[in-house]
This record gives structure tokens, sequence and C-alpha cells, in this order.
């Protein structure tokens, strides 16, 4: 090792790869990953948004996490943001590239994709 | 890509738990239900919580999973890694709201009881990191302190921060770390040491074993800091041959560290120049006090020398060395990093930063804590510790082990630091904790610590040697009923004798159990001498055991049982009862109570 910036080139490599186990929880983004919600096809969708969240470099603010049956299997895929302070948002019928879209315009620029929100599908 | 990190024990507890087993299993199961590219296993140090091994935590939920099986695991990868349903039968919760944490929810780790008072700064990385893995040590800021120390600051100046921030001694003396520094630096010599105290030979602590299995870059990092600071290019680890898993760790640690050129020549191209080695200790008491460890490490057997001249002066190989416990090194990288006022607005006036103790004996969560000092001893334990199991008692709680003193239920409320327990006639001790109720008689745990130091006095010097001995015998005595009054005042006295002229640290602190149980529980010592009887039931020579014959029902389960052949049949038949009951003959009685254990209506007792 000859100067800190070795150092911090090992560092800034390896912090994504440990960030996930400091739980800091300011975005959770949660799918549903019950019976229905795999055979949807939930699983390509969870592996986007991990992928979407650490390539955006958002790693150490949000947490990509699975949960069992949310309760409406018809609309499965199933993604939920949770947000301090604000209302949680539901998306539905999702996949890798609805998710991506997800990532890119909610996660990180903050404005929630209406297209796919469960209350859109109502109207 | 890796979504989800399995972290599992590998600390000495876990790992005789079969953490290694659930290991192999975890990584056939996430195999075979085809998760490799999404989900990570991490093998870590000691999370702290060794009665509820073995231990796992799953993030990024921090789902804690405790007493895992090898049974349970494919159950956790299909249920948990696979469908994001959390095994809720195996998750450790002992929070109050457990009740209305609902499914998606989290009880994150730092929410239960256990770790919500706890402060980890020496143990920040235990439990979070792969101890095997220098890139995960460097992520966490490891050897950023280093890079700084060398790139930023003079030698002066981490000696001054050091002092600044108040640090103690943890291995149990609590001498001021930035002074022992400041005392060595200025001495001139061709070559000088800086030497770490791993030989952790207390009955009952873990604590260094935790940090050298958990996170043993820290102390690789420290130890080269503390030798940039006093001038030293060479530094020796003395650790106990019995810590194979530590062992193997620091010396995987220490490889990975001049791999990386964060030792060897010419460090952060600064031209300093650092070495460490592992010296095996082969588990001698003894070899725990400073002087008797150079003198091993040196090649010779371990026993201590007269100070003057001290460490400072003149050392390891004769020259100016600097030792300190590895608990002491652990904070230290953290102390340069977030300043000296960080790690002084933690822990009391005179007691800064955190301490490490090793909870034992009777309390529910037996392991490892780490908290500010100044936590009452109510916290630890009541709070902490979760309590006496079985609704028993809390009676006193050991610190320091044998070269420490008792707190008795009465001073339950004693804030620990340095000198609130000098003050009370404890001492802090390396940070073993162990907490006795009811049935512990308080005579019977200072012979034991006495039979310590008696088979581990080196024998050197003649106090410790023939003294100790002849405590032992007093209390001999005064256990098998024998004892007089006198014998407890002669006890004290020489007591007192051999504290103030044993050469090195063993043989002044031997007789602090004796003291300090002395001091609190003297009715104890009366009760054995004068009432010729062991308040606790404890001690076999002091009980009787006898059968109620009314209670009796005759089934004779007792007499079956008896090693000694001591229990027959009576021709007494209790009121109501059909058969005769029977009776023990107290000269062939052993006192083992297993008649006691069997007799199912209660019929047995002893007094």
């Amino acid at each position: 090792m000859k100067s800190l910036a070795e150092l911090q080139a090992i560092k800034d490599k390896m912090k994504n790869k440990v960030v996930l186990r400091e739980g800091s929880n300011e975005l959770r983004v949660v799918v549903g990953m019950a019976t229905c919600g795999i055979a949807a096809g939930a699983r390509p969708v969870l592996n986007a948004l991990v992928e979407a969240v650490n390539e955006s470099g958002l790693a150490d603010k949000v947490t990509v996490s699975q949960t069992g049956c949310i309760g409406l299997c018809q609309y499965e895929p199933i993604v939920e943001v949770f947000e301090p302070g604000k209302e949680k948002v539901t998306y539905v019928k999702m996949d890798a590239d609805k998710a991506k879209r997800v990532v890119e315009e909610h996660i990180k620029g903050g404005k929630v994709v209406a297209d796919y929100t469960i209350s859109d599908l109502n109207a | 890509m890796i979504r989800a990190h399995v972290l599992i024990c590998g600390g000495t507890g876990c790992t005789s738990s079969g953490s290694k087993k659930i290991q192999e299993a975890f990584a056939a199961n996430i195999e075979a239900f085809g998760l490799s590219d999404e989900v990570k296993i991490v093998q870590t140090g000691c999370f702290g919580l060794c009665a509820l091994g073995p231990v796992v935590i799953v993030y990024p939920d921090g789902t804690f999973y405790s007493r895992v099986t090898e049974e349970d695991v494919k159950e956790i990868v299909e249920e948990h890694l696979l469908k994001g349903r959390r095994v809720e039968r195996l998750v450790y919760n002992d929070t109050d709201a457990a009740s209305e944490i609902a499914d998606a929810a989290t009880v994150a780790l730092s929410d239960t009881t256990f770790y919500k008072s706890q402060n980890r700064v020496v143990l920040r990385n235990c439990g979070v990191i792969d101890p095997e893995n220098i890139e995960e040590y460097i992520a966490m800021d490891g050897y950023a302190a280093l890079g700084k120390v060398l790139t930023e600051m003079t030698p002066d100046e981490v000696i001054q921060i050091v002092k600044d921030s108040g640090l103690r001694g943890r291995g149990g003396g609590g001498f001021p770390t930035g002074l022992k520094w400041s005392l060595c630096a200025p001495n001139k010599a061709d070559q000088k040491y800086i030497v770490c105290n791993a030989d952790e030979g207390d009955p009952g602590a873990f604590m260094d074993r935790s940090v050298l299995e958990g996170d043993p870059h820290c102390l690789v990092e420290a130890m080269a800091i503390a030798g940039y600071a006093i001038g030293a290019t060479e530094g020796y680890v003395y650790v106990r041959a019995e810590y194979p898993i530590a062992v193997k760790r620091l010396q995987k640690a220490i490889d990975d560290a001049r791999e990386y050129g964060l030792l060897g020549k010419n460090i952060f191209d600064s031209g300093f120049d650092f070495n460490l080695h592992i010296r095996l200790g082969a588990g001698a008491f003894v070899c725990g006090e400073e002087t008797a460890l150079m003198t091993s490490i040196e090649g010779n057997r371990g026993e201590p020398r007269p100070r003057p001249p001290y460490p400072a002066v003149k050392g390891l190989f004769g020259k100016p060395t600097v030792e300190n416990n590895v608990e002491t090194f652990a904070n230290i990288p953290q102390i340069i990093l977030r300043g000296a006022d960080w790690f002084a607005s933690m822990g009391t006036e005179k007691s800064k930063g955190t301490k490490v103790f090793a909870l034992g004996g009777k309390i529910k969560h037996t392991g490892l804590v780490e908290i500010p000092m100044g936590t009452t001893l109510r916290k630890i334990i009541e709070e902490i510790g979760g309590g006496i199991p079985n609704g028993k008692k809390f009676k006193a709680a050991q610190t320091g082990g044998p070269s420490g003193g008792c707190i008795p239920a009465s001073l339950i409320d004693t804030e620990v630091d340095y000198d609130n327990l000098t003050a009370i006639g404890c001492m802090m001790g390396s940070g073993g904790l162990i907490v006795m109720d009811e049935d512990t008689c308080m005579v019977d745990m200072a012979k034991f610590f006495l039979e310590f130091t008696v088979d581990e006095s080196c024998g050197k010097c003649t106090p410790c040697r023939v003294g100790t001995k002849r405590l032992l015998e007093m209390l001999d005595k005064i256990t098998d009923g024998k004892g007089t009054l006198e014998d407890i005042d002669k006890l004290e006295e020489l007591c007192r004798y051999i504290k103030q002229n044993s050469l090195c640290g063993l043989g002044q602190t031997a007789p602090n159990p004796v003291l300090a149980t002395l001091n609190f529980f003297r009715d104890e010592y009366v009760a054995h001498v004068v009432d010729k009887k062991c308040p606790a039931g404890v001690c076999k020579n002091l009980l009787t055991f006898t059968i109620d014959k009314d209670k009796c029902i005759g089934c004779g389960l007792c007499a079956k049982n008896c090693p000694a052949n001591a229990i027959s049949k009576t021709d007494y038949v209790a009121p109501g009862h059909k058969l005769p009951s029977y009776e023990i003959d107290p000269s062939k009685c052993v006192k083992c109570g297993v008649c006691m254990s069997n007799c199912k209506f209660k019929a047995i007792s002893k007094i």
C-alpha cells in the first residue's frame, strides 16, 4: 500500500458489497415473493431492482428485500416502496423493465411512476 | 447480483454448537434452490449472544435466527431466501412489542433488548464483516486510521490524541494508555517493541478471543499505529494456544496485511516499517502478567521480573516496550478516526469509552456485551443479560475473575467503572462478569478461585507460592466445618500480607476474592464456623440429608439409586401410606444429592 488513494479505491470497490449489512433504512423496496408472486415472475423483478439500485449508487440508502403474500395475488408481481413520512406506494403487475423505470424515476428521481401504481389500475 | 447476505457466526461459541455444519448446509441448499448468484454466505466473528448459538443473520432485513439446527436450514432457504417469509419460530425477538410487529416489518437486531443498550466500538465489526477478508475490513474504514497517522500526523500528535481521549488499559489495571506510550516514546534504543497481551486467562473471560476472531485486522492496524507513535518497528502478539480459531485468523490477517503492503517496509510511502509476529503461550495464567509475558516471548520460563526497570525502559529483549491488551488496542483506530472528544464523550469522568464484558454464570444471555462505562450493574444483569434464570434471586457478581472481587446484590446500582469498583474493593479486571444466584456459597466461590491461583502461582516468590496454599487450607478447614472464629481473622491477616509482599500482580491480587467475600458476606463465613452450616447448601461436609418419614411413601427409588447404599427401609409406616418409609444412614451418606433429585414426593431435604 503506497497511498491513501489506493486504500480508498479498495474501500469504494467493497462498499457496495458490505453496505447490505448496515441496514440503513431511508427507503425500503419490498417485493412480494409468495408462491403467487414467484409464479407471476417476481424473481426477475427482485433481481432487476437489486441491480438497478446498485448501479445507481443508492445501495447505502435503499434496502431491497422480499416479503410474503401481500394479498392481491391477481396483481402480482407487486412491489411496494416505503419511505419514512410518506404514504406507501404499491406497484403492480411488474416486470424487470418496469422495475428499472421505478428505480430511475421514483427512487432516484423522487417521482412516483403513476403508470404502474395500483390506484391507476383501479381507475 | 447479490441481494441477500447470510451471516453465520464462526466464533468459538457458535462453532462448538455446530455452526460449521450449518454453513455447509446453507451452501448446499442455496445451490439446490438455484440462489447461488443472489445470496452470499459470510462467516463472521462473534455476535455476542453465545447462549443462543448457532446464530444466523439474514440481511438486508437483519433477521436474527437463533439456535439454528441443520434441519432448519432448508426451511430458512426455501421460506426466507426464496419466498421472503421469515421463519418466525426461529426468529429471536425479546422486544416488548414482539407481538405487535407485523410480518412486513423487521425486528432489527439493534432493537432487541440485548443489543439496544449496547454501544459497540470495540466490537463494531464483530458479526458484521468476514474476519478473513481484508477488503471487507477496509470497506468499514479499515486501515484508514493507519493511513491518516502515517501521512498526516507526527508521533507526538498520535500520543496526544490517545492521551486526550482518556483511554485506560482494558486488561484490568486501568493505566492511562497515552501516558504509557509517552513514557516509552522518548527512550532511545536501536530497537523498540510493541507487545499485545492476548493471553486471556481468567476463567469465564473471552472478550479478547472474540475480537481476535471477529476483527483481527483491527488489532494489526492498532499495533502499527502504536509502533509509529513510540518508534517501534517490531510487534509481538502473545496469544494462548487454546485459541486455535483466533490464532488462525490473526495469522491470516497478518499475512494479508503484509501482502497489501499494510505491514512490512515503507507503509503508505511514509518510510515507516512495521512487522508483526505471533507467539503462542501454553496457557499459564502468570504469563498474562506483563513482565512474565515478555520473559515467555524471549523463550524463557514464564516468570515475572521485579520492576523497576519498567518495560517502557527495559522490556522485551531488554529494549523499551509498550504492552497493551487486545481490547485497548481495538479502541485505537476509532479514536484516531473519530477524535479524542468523541471517545471522551462516552463513559464517566475518569473512565472513558466503553467496556466489553463476558457475561457468564447464572444469567440468561450468556455472551458478550459492550456498554458505555458507568452503566449500572442492574442494567447489565437485568436488562441486557435478561436476568437470572429459573426465578432465582441475584446474590452477587464476580468481576475480574481470580484477581477481582464480588459486588453484592445490595450494590447492584453501582455504576461500573474503574474507580467505583476499586472503591468497593473490587476491580474491573479484564471483563469477565460471573453472575451468582442464591444457590451459590460465597466461601465455596472464594475457594474455587483460590484453587485456581494456587495451581497457577509460578512459585518464584514465597508469599504467593506458600501463602495462597495456606489460604486454601484455611478455607478447606472452614468449609469442612472445622474452622474457628480465630481462623477467619487469621485468614484476613494472611490475605493482607500476601497482597503487600508478592512480586507480581498474580500474588498481589490472588487474595481479592477472599477479602471481598469476607467484606460483604462475613455472616456466611461465621455460619460455616459457628453454626457449622452452609446457608446456600453447597458445602458437602456441612450438609445432612434426611427423609421426612411421614412424606415418604416407601417407593424405594432413593435406595435403589443411592451409590453408597446408605438408604434402607424402616419399620415405620406413615398414616395413609401402605409401605414402610426409608431412612438415610449419615455415616454412609456421601452427600451426592442423587436421592433428593430422584424423590418425586419432596420427602428428602438437606440442611
